[in-house]
């Protein structure tokens, strides 16, 4: 008998096939594992509604389940949303190693107030994202939309190299 | 065909007719980071069609392959605005906006509805369509208040889509009836405030039509539809169960 610790351990070892560094339980795409009759159902959250890395994932969780001779399927969960909120500690530290800026602490609950015109708008400061190569805090935002849709695009001022940073949802 | 598929399908054939409009623009958009931007926003729309076509066809028995690739176009129950041929980029932003906009809207009310499914899909997509929002607004800010010819073609795309914005907050027995549905004409007082607040700050005119289309709900649509549907469909149908 596999207990539900080690089942959750196994499979939280699958990685993100778009930033291999990332195991889904660093990016808290991992929710949950649980009984039904004879079953074991692991369930997963995407990070973005048309995430196309959750095909991948999904076959990955079922053939761990399969090495570790448990029965069980793989559910994908919508709610609730998930947020970056739940990435690990750890997760966000070897993002930075792997080059990516990580999200900042907190997600905010809108980035943008898209009701106000911008002219009336409380301005918004956000923390600077800092370079992940040089760790500068002089970068600045080239494209809301990034390699995929997790991420932006960004630019260091300081050693004007291009990186990716997660952005906060 | 009963009012939570109807209405699911509605919210369905919008996204993913969206998002096969917004896909067309990869590797034709003005600038790459615009190709980026929009490959993700086409991604968005389409994985929200997925949920949205997924829960559908959970309701009549069939799969959402089968609802995306083998309805003929009377089926389809998205909105005109949605499927009009892509135009130049100032008529895709303003597109985006008018739509963005309104699904905002909609998917924040729809996230606290009874049904989890809906509400799941909507409390999901209202955090990605917020930055839909804010890019369509970003570019018609840049266009508008832009050169001389940036301004009048973005004027001409805002009052060339405007004919097709009433449809969207158009209400009938099936959103009336189904106590889960968001009924979207209360959404159109908001909806206006917001898109007129950017359209003023573009230092465009507010668009002033009276005419306006209708039909997309039912099944009538404007005749762009087809040829949309043929390079929508015409793989699946040429190798019917096909896997790869």
């Amino acid at each position: 008998m596999v207990t539900d610790a080690a089942i959750l351990e196994a499979v939280g070892e699958v990685v993100d096939p778009e930033v291999p560094v990332l195991t889904i339980a660093d990016l808290g795409v991992l929710r949950g594992v649980r009984h039904e009759g004879d079953e074991v159902v692991v369930t997963i959250t995407p990070t973005y509604s048309g995430c196309p890395a959750m095909d991948l994932i999904r076959h990955e969780v079922e053939l761990t389940l399969q090495a570790l001779h448990v029965h069980g399927r793989v559910e994908t969960v919508l709610s609730p949303p998930w947020t970056t909120d739940w990435m690990t500690e750890a997760g966000k530290a070897k993002l930075t190693d792997y080059g990516i800026a990580p999200p900042p602490g907190t997600s905010a609950p809108a980035p943008f107030p898209p009701s106000q015109s911008r002219a009336n708008a409380p301005v918004l400061l956000q923390l600077s994202i800092r370079c992940p190569l040089c760790g500068s805090p002089n970068t600045s935002e080239l494209s809301r939309f990034g390699s995929t849709s997790c991420k932006s695009l960004w630019r260091c001022n300081s050693c004007r190299e291009p990186f990716d940073h997660f952005k906060a949802i | 065909m009963n009012d939570l598929l109807e209405y699911t399908l509605r919210l369905g054939d919008d996204a993913l007719i969206a998002a096969q409009r917004t896909g067309e623009w990869i590797a034709a958009a003005p600038q790459l980071e615009e190709d980026v931007a929009l490959g993700n926003i086409g991604l968005d729309q389409l994985g929200q069609a997925r949920s949205l076509l997924q829960y559908a066809g959970s309701l009549d028995g069939r799969t959402e392959d089968e609802l995306a690739y083998f309805r003929d176009e009377r089926e389809f129950r998205n909105l005109q605005l949605c499927e009009l041929p892509n135009g130049d980029f100032a008529f895709a932003m303003a597109r985006l906006l008018y739509f963005a906009t309104y699904q905002h809207l909609l998917y924040d009310e729809l996230r606290s509805c009874a049904d989890e499914t809906l509400a799941g899909v909507a409390g999901k997509a209202v955090k990605e369509v917020a930055y839909h929002v804010d890019h369509a607004t970003q570019w018609v800010l840049r266009l508008g208040d832009g050169t001389e010819e940036s301004h009048r073609r973005m004027q001409a795309a805002l009052d060339a889509l405007w004919p097709y914005t009433a449809e969207m907050f158009a209400s009938d027995d099936v959103v009336r009836q189904l106590s889960v549905a968001v009924d979207p004409s209360t959404l159109e007082e908001e909806w206006t405030r917001r898109v007129t607040a950017v359209i003023d700050e573009s230092t465009c005119e507010r668009p002033t039509s009276s005419y306006q289309h209708s039909g997309g709900r039912s099944g009538r649509h404007t005749e762009h539809m087809g040829y949309l549907l043929a390079e929508l469909q015409h793989v699946a149908r040429s190798h019917p169960g096909a896997t790869w």
